[in-house]
């Protein structure tokens, strides 16, 4: 067969598979955050569809197929309904350039990354300041006062967060000397846990401040002002309802779940085993090349599980301690590591 | 495939901007601005500047475009108001664009041979290079650049100040 049809027919399935799974952990990411904060709030949390409540993402996807599609009168028609698509359109693509496991390639295609591209990471971070677009929009276009609030919150909070959440992400470029997310994965991966970059690589406080800037990136507790319903009845989303709703609800997850992976990527070594090379290569080659896999989602779903637990504990920070927070202390922190760890890498390397 | 998506991302960019003059409403106009300004990303990386496509987005798209809609959101600003405008407009407008645009095709196609020229995907430029050569190579004009913007945002810092 032509290579280049071969490349085409494989990368349309990888796609189209990569995206089913995506768009279910998504569903299922909101099924886990009701089950950890009903816990966490001494509750059950939903328990009576299906074994444990396990079908209820099913449920609620029909619900929300079913609502009436309202639309408020003096809505700018064509942005109210591109507002959602762009949410949902960016929360999904970054996933294509995630390496979710090691190098195996059939017929000259990576089986385990939809795309390995020299600039990955600069990728993912300018998808996501076209994800703002998403929300700013939405908020505008909806004709409402507490819209409108929502989305100038939002706009605001993701302008100021994403210059610490950049450079919070210098220290870990320095160290592999690449943008390329398997370069920044493989630097990690030589003596396991040791050599991750959160350990080892010392970027530890880097990992602070991107952990907090993805958070308030996300629109997350404790950052999550612009959807702040005892003040602005639900924000930016407050009239969109039915499907249209639900693509910002699934953008929101959808968001969540690759902070969890870039996170995993760049600090947690990816998709590599934290112990190295001590425990001896077993099984074939399928379960070799199965095994990073799941050590990758166990490592995503423990930040997923973080998330949900940072949720459940801290309450809603104030407009202006957000801002204080973002600009005077990630801000300078972020400069202060960068400035530490070059400094380091020039002496030693 | 190159030359596809050359076309289609060159046609687009151009749609923006004769939209963007079009449109009457500012949040219209500014999203068309958007639309350009990530063909144009297209573009860079198909001539493969890839570390520039990158910053043309994450910097223009992103970051200032998302500026511009903050303030005319906030500001919320109405539809433009059409003039027929001035006559020098109308009688110098045009055939200004038109010798200019003339003049840069002109000066263009004869220096040709001293240009070279740049085919669509034939080389890369990769973030490494890229990096060498304003580290090493441009060092001094890269840091007073740096410095003649640093000023700039002190400079309106002290202008937008309140005073005391």
């Amino acid at each position: 067969m032509n290579p280049l049809l071969t490349f085409l027919l494989l990368s349309i399935l990888k796609v189209a598979v990569v995206l089913v799974i995506f768009l279910t952990a998504v569903a299922y990411t909101v099924l886990l955050e009701r089950k950890v904060v009903g816990r966490i709030q001494n509750r059950w949390g939903p328990s009576r569809v299906g074994p444990f409540g396990l079908f209820q993402p099913l449920a609620d996807g029909i619900k929300l197929f079913l609502k009436e599609d309202l639309m408020p009168t003096g809505v700018d028609r064509f942005l109210y309904l591109l507002a959602p698509m762009i949410a949902l359109v960016a929360a999904l693509l970054s996933i294509a350039v995630v390496p979710f496991g090691g190098g195996q390639t059939y017929k000259g295609v990576e089986i385990f990354d939809i795309a390995d591209l020299n600039i990955g990471l600069l990728i993912i971070l300018g998808i996501t300041s076209i994800g703002v677009y998403g929300i700013a929009l939405a908020g505008w276009s909806s004709n409402n006062k507490y819209s409108l609030l929502g989305s100038l919150r939002a706009t605001a909070q993701v302008i100021s967060y994403e210059l610490a959440l950049g450079l919070s992400l210098v220290g870990v470029v320095m160290r592999a000397g690449s943008l390329r997310l398997r370069d920044i994965v493989a630097v990690q991966s030589v003596h396991g846990m040791a050599s991750w970059n959160v350990f080892g690589g010392f970027q530890f406080v880097a990992f602070f401040i991107y952990l907090m800037a993805a958070y308030a990136e996300t629109n997350r507790a404790p950052f999550d002002l612009p959807e702040a319903e005892t003040e602005l009845t639900g924000g930016y989303h407050t009239e969109y309802s039915s499907m249209k709703f639900a693509m910002f609800f699934m953008a929101e997850y959808g968001n969540m779940i690759i902070v969890a992976c870039v996170a995993t990527l760049l600090f947690f070594g990816g998709a590599t085993s934290p112990f190295g090379h001590l425990i001896p290569a077993f099984g074939g080659a399928i379960v070799q090349a199965i095994l990073p896999v799941l050590w990758f989602v166990a490592k995503v779903l423990a930040f997923l599980f973080l998330y949900i637990w940072v949720r459940g504990t801290l309450p809603r920070f104030r407009y202006d301690q957000l801002m204080g927070f973002g600009w005077k202390f990630l801000l300078p922190l972020a400069i202060a590591n960068i400035i530490v760890t070059s400094l380091v890498l020039a002496i030693h390397g | 495939m190159h030359l596809v998506l050359f076309i289609l991302f060159g046609g687009l960019c151009v749609a923006g901007a004769v939209n963007l003059l079009l449109q009457r409403h500012p949040i219209n106009s500014a999203l068309s601005l958007i639309v350009v300004m990530t063909s144009l990303a297209v573009l860079y990386l198909l001539l493969g500047a890839e570390f520039l496509a990158a910053a043309q987005v994450i910097v223009y798209s992103g970051a200032i475009m998302v500026l511009f809609v903050f303030v005319i959101m906030l500001l919320n600003a109405g539809e433009e108001e059409r003039t027929t405008g001035s006559k020098a407009a109308y009688l110098v407008g045009f055939p200004g664009a038109a010798a200019l645009l003339g003049v840069l095709a002109f000066v263009f196609l004869s220096q040709k041979s001293a240009l070279g020229n740049a085919r669509l995907g034939s080389f890369l430029v990769t973030t490494s290079d890229l990096s060498r050569v304003l580290f090493r190579d441009l060092l001094l004009p890269f840091e007073v650049t740096s410095i003649l913007i640093l000023v700039a945002i002190l400079g309106s810092v002290v202008l937008a100040r309140k005073e005391q």
